[in-house]
């Protein structure tokens, strides 16, 4: 189900003002506190890594919620897709490789 | 040069870019009627937060009736990362009066920050041609955003049933994944952040998610430290003025 209208419309709000202010943060603090600290820098550079592969894998492998990995087409149209990714870097290619493996599979 | 070559030039650099931009921004649209959110739903979500993997996620997140804290909590971390591209341009706009830098934050992106702060590395002195190049980067990627925002809204509600572009969603955020692991550290904070959100994809109110993701940056950062430890590591002197 989808959440209620009223959580929709505070999510966007409360995420817009949010990432507003995670832009801005050193383009206006940056005379009062310099540089951001080295440690601070380290774990910013994982963020994409690891969100990014918190979101695909457990779609891919568990898209129902249990992990399912006999049956699930999922699997090696996400397989055939990364190689795609990593060949081409390019996301058109990466999503149009999935959907056409799924497909594929779907109908064998 | 013109105020009007500098922004050109950054157009132009930008174009290409357009290529990964436009599919992303069509599924963005489309997965939200998807989701079931309204076309007014998606378009502020476009033009109010304006972060692509951060929107996928969030509409995700809805369509499954997250609560708002893990919706909005998802959002930010995954958008994170512009605190660090804020860092990086802050040193070359500090002449900058605050409402240009106010525009610039809002606008700001991915692929905006690599192409402007690239091009600054090579040398361009005044705060005004260093702006007006930054808005030509970013300015084309607002709009053609908000445009295949609607676009994929409207192509999104007629996708016959065969088509199975719901799984466009996380093969979109594989896209991104695959040239995000640069080194072993990147890949260790993938393994662990993939490896515990599935493991946790139960856990009531897609705390898997965030739990994945958190624990994910932590191995990544206690990897790369191990790394750059022998090198000389992270002196204490470095971080006084």
């Amino acid at each position: 189900m989808t959440s209620p209208d009223p959580v929709v419309w505070l999510a966007i709000v409360f995420a817009g003002v949010g990432t507003y202010a995670l832009r801005a943060s050193f383009l206006f603090l940056f005379e009062r506190f310099g540089d951001v600290p080295d440690g601070v820098e380290t774990a910013l550079e994982m963020v994409p890594a690891a969100v990014l592969s918190a979101l695909v894998v457990p779609a891919v492998v568990a898209p129902e919620g249990a992990i399912a990995v006999i049956g699930n087409g999922r699997v090696p149209a996400a397989l055939v897709a990364a190689a795609v990714a990593w060949y081409t870097e390019s996301i058109l290619a990466t999503i149009l490789s999935g959907l056409v493996a799924l497909i594929v599979l779907g109908a064998v | 040069m013109s105020r009007r070559e500098d922004f050109i030039a950054g157009v132009r650099t930008t174009t290409p870019v357009m290529l990964g931009v436009i599919p992303f921004g069509l599924v963005a649209g489309a997965a939200a009627v998807g989701a079931g959110l309204s076309l007014l739903q998606a378009i502020a979500l476009s033009v109010v937060v304006f972060a692509g993997a951060s929107q996928l996620a969030m509409i995700e997140l809805l369509g499954q009736d997250a609560t708002l804290l893990v919706v909005v909590g998802t959002a930010l971390i995954i958008n994170s990362r512009l605190v660090m591209y804020s860092a990086s341009l802050a040193p070359h706009f500090t002449s900058e009066s605050r409402r240009w830098r106010g525009l610039m934050a809002y606008i700001m992106t991915d692929q905006a920050f690599a192409l402007s702060v690239t091009r600054y590395a090579e040398g361009m002195d005044d705060v005004t041609r260093r702006r007006w190049y930054y808005l030509g980067t970013a300015a084309p990627l607002w709009v053609v955003w908000q445009i295949c925002t609607v676009v994929g809204v409207a192509v999104g509600a007629s996708v016959p049933g065969w088509l199975p572009l719901r799984f466009a969603v996380p093969l979109t955020f594989l896209a991104l994944l695959v040239p995000a692991v640069q080194t072993r550290a990147h890949a260790t904070a993938a393994v662990v952040g993939g490896g515990v959100a599935t493991a946790g994809a139960t856990i009531p109110y897609n705390l898997g998610l965030v739990l994945g993701a958190l624990l994910g940056v932590a191995a990544g950062t206690l990897v790369a430290r191990t790394a750059s430890e022998p090198a000389g590591g992270v002196g204490p002197e470095e971080v006084g003025e």
